[in-house]
Formats: structure tokens, sequence, C-alpha cells
């Protein structure tokens, strides 16, 4: 007798699982080792992934899939946005099943997305066209990406909702993992004799930030069960806003440590504006509630 | 997770959907704002309707999933609000229920489901606002009877109240939190002079109370004497539950109504507007959806509302001040005639982030219970 608005019992297990991999698969050594060694990808993680089902988890057990649902393939695009976990991931995931290997992660399949690329000379397959793709000086040092030169002539216009709505479950993921860093360092920091989070200054930058984070956590939940356009643009706008706000708030937190390559929060608020800048940005989102309103 | 319901869930919304269909119509004319007596006898009135249909407890009874299902199709019926209703219903009736004695109960309780009494809230006072426990309001004992003399603040319906669940000071030698004690005061009982309080909106939604020497008997005092920041406490967490249902609704029927006046008087090809509401739809679905989780997450502990009352708040209270500051950018010079729809309300939203918890006690709560966060001075 309710709604049922909660995760399941297989559903917990599911994303616990995810975390127990990565923790031990791609751990802050790895992380870090990822970085000093940027474009390239760890192809034999990449197959872990593959084994685990992360790539085939929508596709049906009948086609060699998990046979699982959106909601399942949220919380495990979540997991991997919370451990910056680095590559294609979207767009192998989407390739599961119409390119041969994406399923099992013997393929690194990468996507135009509009005038950017991502992971392009990584990946074994390019969907989308991709000819004449200068390499940029990345922002991001976990994404290596590629400029075309015919701006907006693939990929572009009107976006994969799927495509969006697992960047919104990874955003989420870097917003709950910058919350965690953020209390964490307000626990320990001490500061005129007492931890930094005791002053109401800085504890409301974490209450906030958990407030971003809970709001779009429903928000790409929702999107999931429903898969309706206006509910997973609208979990788009708030997975953004948690994940690049959650960073600038959580860097605020750290103090000078914040501003420096040895701490990680730099790289969660550099993936999470790669990732607002897919698909062209959030206008489309915005556009689409926009005209839902007046349906 | 699962966004669907049972089917006797969706019996119940069907059922009370054709009962409000029938019921609204025969509603008598809605009193004017600053009719109190009109207003109280509307309000109790629609109590009884409820009541008669067998819908008076919801608020206490039935699950949390149904009460979000009778919040939500009242609403969009547009059937009247709680209105005096509101303190019995939501928390001097749940904490008699809970705290109560038989006695206390048989004599509090039906009277406020069969809509007969209106109570009133005594817990605020000028120097006790988000530190309530700081409260000064002294009560001793004299024979059979309390006597109670200082003040209270916001209290709606003071002037209509038959009773006024108050908190008072029974012991000033002990730590703020361990000398209070709540009592049902009659509101005519000499000694009570209520004063309304004019809003920034205009209108007199609150009054101040004044209390001297006002005599209470002991038996109204529910719980233990200085047991009643306890007891309170238990009357607290039901505001936090549901209590914003209804108000998602609106908000969402407005937005709409944004959008349609938009697109009528041309402000519709402003990108930067037209975004802006549509980021509002971002934000207003979100905030059903996280109603919806909230009443899950109590569902499943059966019942009791979690801290994420505390979330909701935070961002439904800005959310709803951001809505009508958009309304005031779709009516262009109009939004500064109070005449035209939306006005008032962009006024009254200003008390969102202050009532009930200021957004920065709601912060407090979230960082020190939800994260764990240190106290602080």
């Amino acid at each position: 007798m309710s709604v049922r608005f909660q995760l399941t019992e297989d559903q917990r297990a599911l994303r616990a699982g995810m975390r127990e991999l990565l923790e031990r698969r791609f751990g802050r050594e790895a992380l870090r080792a990822a970085v000093d060694a940027p474009g390239r990808l760890d192809r034999e993680l990449w197959r872990a992934l593959g084994d685990a089902g992360f790539f085939a988890l929508r596709l049906p057990e009948a086609d060699g899939g998990v046979g699982l649902g959106l909601p399942e393939a949220v919380l495990a695009f979540e997991e991997a946005g919370r451990a910056l976990l680095p590559g294609p991931l979207v767009a192998t995931h989407l390739a599961a099943g119409a390119v041969p290997g994406a399923a099992t992660g013997e393929t690194v399949v990468a996507a135009v997305d509009g005038e950017l690329v991502e992971w392009l000379e990584a990946a074994d397959v390019v969907r989308g066209q991709a000819s004449g793709a200068v390499a940029l000086r990345s922002l991001d040092p976990l994404t290596p990406l590629h400029r075309t030169p015919a701006a907006g002539a693939t990929g572009t216009g009107t976006q994969d909702p799927v495509a969006v709505l697992l960047t919104a479950a990874e955003q989420l993921g870097t917003a709950v993992r910058v919350g965690e860093l953020a209390v964490q360092h307000a626990r320990n920091r001490t500061q005129f004799g007492q931890p930094i989070g005791a002053f109401q200054a800085v504890k409301h930058l974490c209450a906030d930030l958990l407030v971003r984070t809970e709001t779009a956590r429903v928000a790409v939940y929702a999107a999931a069960v429903t898969a309706d356009p206006a509910d997973i643009a609208a979990a788009r706008l708030l997975a953004d806003e948690a994940a690049v706000q959650g960073a600038r708030d959580c860097l605020q937190v750290h103090g000078g440590m914040g501003f420096t390559w040895e701490a990680d929060v730099h790289l969660h608020l550099k993936r999470a504006w790669v990732r607002a800048r897919r698909g062209g940005g959030s206008t489309e989102s915005e556009e689409l509630l926009a005209a839902r309103l007046t349906a | 997770m699962d966004l669907s319901f049972t089917p006797e869930e969706e019996d119940f919304r069907a059922r009370l959907r054709d009962w409000l269909a029938k019921a609204l119509p025969t509603l008598p004319a809605k009193p004017s704002p600053a009719d109190w007596p009109g207003r109280r006898a509307y309000d109790l009135g629609w109590q009884r309707m409820l009541y008669d249909a067998g819908y008076a407890d919801v608020h206490w009874d039935a699950s949390p999933t149904t009460r979000l299902i009778f919040l939500e199709e009242t609403e969009r019926a547009g059937a009247p609000y709680v209105g005096a209703n509101f303190v019995g219903l939501l928390h001097a009736g749940p904490t008699v229920a809970a705290e109560g004695t038989a006695e206390q109960r048989a004599r509090w309780l039906p009277p406020i489901l069969r809509g007969e009494e209106v109570w009133c809230q005594g817990f605020s006072e000028p120097g006790a606002g988000s530190d309530l426990a700081a409260l000064r309001t002294r009560a001793w004992r004299d024979g059979d009877d309390y006597v109670v003399s200082g003040s209270k603040i916001w209290t709606s319906h003071a002037e209509v109240a038959d009773w006024c669940e108050l908190l008072v000071r029974t012991d000033p030698d002990v730590p703020k939190h361990k000398g209070i004690t709540w009592l049902a005061m009659p509101m005519d009982a000499d000694g009570i002079t209520v004063r309304p309080l004019r809003t920034l909106a205009g209108s007199a939604e609150f009054a101040e109370v004044f209390l001297d020497e006002v005599r209470v008997p002991a038996g109204n005092r529910v719980g233990a004497e200085n047991d009643g920041w306890r007891v309170t406490m238990v009357t607290l967490s039901f505001e936090r539950g549901t209590a914003f249902v209804g108000e998602v609704v609106a908000c969402r029927r407005v937005l709409a109504e944004l959008a349609r006046a938009a697109r009528e008087n041309g402000r519709w090809d402003d990108p930067v507007l037209r975004r802006r509401l549509g980021r509002l739809e971002a934000e207003f679905r979100a905030l059903w959806r996280l109603t919806q989780w909230n009443v899950s997450e109590a569902e499943a502990n059966g019942g009791v509302p979690g801290a994420g009352g505390s979330v909701f708040k935070l961002r439904y209270s800005h959310a709803r001040q951001e809505l009508y500051d958009t309304a005031a950018d779709v009516l262009g010079p109009a939004a500064l005639d109070l005449d035209r729809p939306w006005v008032l309300d962009r006024l009254s939203a200003l008390s969102y982030t202050i009532a009930a918890g200021t957004s920065q006690i709601q912060r407090n709560i979230v960082a020190e219970r939800i994260l764990g966060l240190p106290k602080g001075r």
C-alpha cells in the first residue's frame, strides 16, 4: 500500500555492487594514475565493466544482455559519475546490441555530439560524422576532446533522451561525491579552535549542496521510471546544477587546498562542466519544458 | 522504484473525485478575508462535510499515500483549504491523540473532526522565534489551576478560536528545554486580549495574544509538567510531513497559467523569460517527485516523516518565491497592481522562508542531523 518510490532491495544491491567494483578497480591511486596518463583508456577495466554487465544492462536477456531497465542503468551511471570513471561510457552503453563487442566491453565506442567528440582516438568505433576532427587541449584531464569542423552537421538537433538521462545520472554521482568530500573536509579541518563545519557559513554551503543533490536525485530516478522526455529534461537541468554548483561549493569549502591540482575537487568540477556541455548545453531542455507548459 | 498506485489507492482516488464533484457545488459562497466569523463558519462547515463523507480523519489515520492522494485531489478540484481547522487537525489534535489521556482525547478530538471547535497555537513569543525554547510566558500552580501570564505572537485564527495549544514556562530554574509545559487554554477565559497583527500583505492573518493571570485548569495539561518540549516535538514532526502537497499541485497550475498569460501578452517571445519558465517547470516537477519520495519513505518507516521534510521545505519555499517573482516578469507593469492575480501571492510568498522554521534554521537542521556536522556557536 504505497507509492513505493524508493529503491528496491535488488536496486540497492546493484548500486552497492557497482560501487564495490569501482572502488576495487578504480580507486584513488588508479584515478590519479589516469590523470597522469591523459588519453589512455584502461581496456582491462573496460572489459571488467563489460563482464559486470555495465554496457549490456538494458539489453534483453535473449540478446545476451542483463535485461534490466533504465532505473538500474541510472544507478550504475550514478556510481560511475561518483567514481569519476573515465571513457565514453554513455556512447558505448547506447551502442550495446548495435555495435559488435560494445556490450561485452571488447569494443570502445565514441559518438559525435554536436561539435564535440569525447575519446575519439581511444575508440574502436565512432558513431556520427567525425572526419576532420581536431584535438583540443581538453579542460578535463580525464576526457580527451576533439572538435569537428562541420558545426552542427550531424548528431545535433534532438538528443537521444536516454543519453541525456544517463549523463544526468553521472552528474548526480558527482554531486553525491563532492558532497561527501565537502562534509569530510568540514569535519576534519580545524580553524579558530573548532572544525570549520561548526561555522554556519560553511554548514549552510554543505546543507544547500545536499538539498540540490537530493532534489536532483528524485528527478533523475523519476525520469528513469517514466522515461518521459520532459521528466528527463527536468532531471538534466537539476543534475547539471547539483553537480556544477556542488563542485564549486566543495572547492570553496576546501579553501586553498581546493585550488590545488593534488585535491580531487577540480577533477569533479571539470568533468561536470564537460557533461553540462553535452547535447549543446541546457537550452534544449529548458525549451522542451517551456513548450510542455503550453501544451 | 515504482510510481504507480495500488488498486485500493486508485479506488480511493476515484471515490473521492466523485464525491468532490457532487459536494463542492453545494458549498456556500466564500466569505471575504476580513469576515472572521464568516471564515470560521465556512471552514468548519467544510470539515463537517468531510466528516459526514468519512474523510475527516484522513490527516490522522490514513496511510501517507492515501493522504497524498487526498491532498492532491482536493487541490485539483479546488476544494477549500483546512483554514481555521489547521491547528486542530495538524498540530493540537495529533498531539492530544499521541500524548493525551483517554478523557482528554474524548473531550477534544471529536469536536475537531466534526468541525465544531477551532484551535489556535500559542508557541512563538516576541523573544522566542527560531529559539522557541527560550519562551518566557510563565505559569504557576494555584490550587487546581495554572495561572498564566505573558504574550504570544503569530497566532493565526486567535479571533475565532475556542482553544489554544499553549506552551508555558513552569520551571525557570532548569535548562530551557526542561521547564516547559503544554496546556489547552480555553480562549473565553478572563485575562486574554487578542490584537490583530497586520502583515506586509495588508491582511490580518495573525494576532498577538496577551495573557494576564489567565486561569487554566490543571486537567488541561497534556503530558507531565515540564515535559512540554517533548510533547511539542510530536506535533512539529507532523507539520513537515505532507503539509505542502496541495501547494505544490497549486504551484504547478499557476505555472501553466503564467505560460498562457505570457503567450497572450507577447512576453513568451523573450527567450530568457521562456527558459526561466522552463526551469521552474523542472523545479516543480522535481518538488512533486520529492513529495512522493518522502511519502514513500514515511510509508516504509511506519508513517513517521523523516528529515527529508527539511530538504523539501528549503527547496520549496525558495521555488515558490521564484515562481511569483517570475510572475511579476510576466505581468510587467501590472506587477505593481494589487488587483491583478499573483501580486498578493508574491507578497505572501515572502513568509515561506521564515515561517515554520526559517531557511537558516532548516539549513542547520540539514547540516547537523543529516550530514552530522558539529554544532557551533
